[in-house]
């Protein structure tokens, strides 16, 4: 088996504040980690390997050279080898975009690897975009059949049996190789890395792609430009007004003012 | 892609009987406004199987038009399946723009519609309106879990593609059914569906949590102190009429499933009522509750973060308040 997992490195969420005098987004100073979902894809492929030693797991990102944190992370987890697409041409890239510079990324590490990839694995979505779209639009790119929401995924004789998180419930979902599927949060905790991987991490080479390196890219599609969707602008949400605090002699007397309040709100 | 006309389409997502998801009727109340602006109509495009009560419903509710792709194929959500159909409908017509519903189905559905189209799509849309100068959508859209928004516009490309929230936009007020209905006789090769359902797990039919479509919320945090503390929760959900909800502490401590996680890592929820009992209100969860029209927070440290978006807070012991707040509720209704 090889298995491709595509990972971000994204602001840890925690830790956004919101300037007070400029209403804007603080970045500065923020930690990044990897995408907590692309975690979970990550875990996906590892237990997949745990049943199977002989899988290889490949991790690709795309982004500026600090990146490489992310991918070092990854190797120190589980992933076998690492690739960054990384060069100015690809900066402010929506998902469209964004996707279809992965799809040639992943023909180029194809090739570097002399092997392709059975199974793609992404996060639903990550956890600053929120879009849960660069999945799906890889899956389109690649002409692979996509499965997302994936819990678990187990090898079969003719595919993948992805455990899927459905509106009501779960579904098994029976999908043919070569695949994308998209994690969202297991029932189960990822995995930290040991020692040893952590330093082998460190010194691990990690392979840069740049446009150059990607044969037959068309720019046109990729960056700023290359984007069918343009944000017009940002702002912070407002935030509410304070809200009323109820606090009666008793609790009683609370929880009836609270009903009066709820009541008179009509929502009860 | 081309555009033939200047109408608005609304995605209209089945069950498996063949009855319309609430989304699909709820967007028609933008749409409406949107396609007005545009100057084109507005459709509603039904896929299922069966599918006789949502065209009707559809229609009632609005639409000047009704397109209809009915087959067996079609009963359970399948990406080929779905994706074929709705590109071959827009390359037949070239709509101007399309809402989705942002349902676990439409966001895997829009995404790769966007992509086969080569067109942009804009996800998990809150606000929508007309840029009066271009005539362009304008989407709004929350990132950074709720901390920013973003407002976007797909200029040089069409269809304009954009998911939408459910419980955003209230259904419209149902009226006379007077759409034209276009039936499609549309079906895709079994060999050209890739996925397959093997198995489907449903929730135990007292354990089915419908939080994304419930009204009112009661969620457990750490607060509640155990899987026990769930029974006052459980209690005032029930006398309301409401689903349990849960933050990430309580599911990670396994005090409750997973299927009641309101979060970042869980559902994103906007009902008329949520009432948070023990939940600190860390940004994750708040990412996930904040848009519900009335929020109560009931928390024992009145400097939970939880507080910052309440409209109504009791700073003290939830068991002592919960079981009282019941209380009253059953009262009232005698």
């Amino acid at each position: 088996m090889n298995i491709l997992v595509c990972v971000k490195q994204v602001p840890d969420t925690n830790e956004i504040k919101i300037d007070p005098v400029t209403n804007t987004l603080v970045r500065e100073g923020v930690p990044s980690i990897v995408n907590p979902f692309d975690g979970y894809a990550l875990e996906a492929a590892a237990r997949i390997k745990d049943k199977d030693p002989d899988t290889r797991i490949v991790v690709l990102s795309m982004g500026p050279k600090q990146a490489e944190a992310a991918l070092r992370e990854c190797l120190a987890i589980a992933a076998d080898k690492a690739y960054l697409a990384t060069d100015r041409a690809f900066g402010g890239s929506d998902t469209l975009a964004t996707s279809y510079i992965l799809s040639r990324a992943i023909k180029k590490v194809e090739e570097l690897e002399g092997a392709k990839f059975d199974a793609i694995f992404c996060g639903k979505q990550a956890i600053d975009g929120d879009t849960a779209q660069v999945g799906p639009e890889l899956a389109e790119h690649l002409n692979y059949p996509q499965v997302t929401y994936g819990l678990e995924a187990a090898v079969a004789s003719d595919g993948l049996h992805v455990l899927r998180e459905a509106e009501d419930g779960n579904e098994v979902i029976g999908v043919q190789f070569p695949c994308v599927v998209t994690f969202t949060k297991p029932s189960f905790d990822p995995r930290f890395p040991t020692i040893k991987r952590k330093m082998a991490a460190r010194k691990a080479q990690i392979t840069a792609l740049t446009a150059a390196d990607l044969t037959g890219i068309d720019l046109t599609r990729a960056g700023l430009k290359g984007s069918p969707t343009k944000v017009k602008r940002t702002f912070v949400p407002p935030r509410k007004q304070a809200g009323v605090v109820v606090k009666e002699e008793t609790v009683e007397a609370s929880a009836h003012r609270l009903f009066e309040l709820l009541s008179k709100a009509h929502v009860i | 892609m081309e555009t033939k006309s200047k109408d608005l389409w609304v995605f209209l997502e089945t069950n498996e009987d063949g009855t319309a998801q609430n989304i699909g009727i709820e967007l028609l109340n933008p749409g409406r406004r949107l396609a007005d602006k545009q100057g084109g109509k507005l459709v509603s495009v039904v896929v299922g199987f069966h599918t006789d009560a949502s065209v009707k419903e559809a229609s009632a509710h609005g639409a000047d038009r009704v397109i209809v792709v009915d087959g067996a194929e079609f009963q359970r959500y399948t990406t080929d399946a779905y994706v074929t159909a709705l590109a071959h409908l827009i390359e037949k017509y070239g709509p101007t723009s399309m809402l989705i519903g942002a349902t676990p189905n439409g966001r895997d559905l829009g995404p790769r519609l966007s992509s086969r189209l080569g067109t942009g799509l804009t996800a998990d849309c809150t606000a929508l309106d007309i840029d009066d100068e271009t005539g362009n959508i304008v989407w709004t859209r929350p990132a950074f879990g709720g901390n920013l928004m973003a407002v976007i516009m797909c200029p040089d490309h069409r269809p304009q593609l954009g998911t939408v929230r459910p419980g955003v936009f209230k259904k419209p007020e149902p009226g006379e059914a007077k759409a034209e209905v276009v039936k499609e006789d549309f079906h895709v090769p079994a060999d050209q569906i890739r996925t397959k359902v093997l198995k489907t797990i449903r929730e135990a039919a007292g354990e089915l949590v419908d939080l994304e479509g419930a009204d009112i919320i009661v969620s457990g945090g750490r607060g509640v102190g155990g899987p026990d503390g769930f029974k006052v929760v459980q209690d005032l959900a029930d006398a309301l009429g409401g689903t349990v909800g849960a933050s990430r502490a309580a599911v990670d401590e396994g005090w409750i499933s997973h299927s009641h996680q309101v979060g970042q890592t869980g559902k994103t929820v906007a009902p008329k009522l949520y009432i948070a009992c023990g939940i600190s209100g860390a940004i994750q969860h708040l990412a996930g509750m904040s848009s519900s029209d009335v929020i109560v927070a009931i928390n024992k440290d009145f400097d939970a973060p939880i507080f910052g978006v309440a409209d109504y807070g009791f700073v003290g012991n939830l068991f002592e308040l919960v079981p009282a707040l019941t209380a009253e509720i059953k009262k009232a209704k005698g």
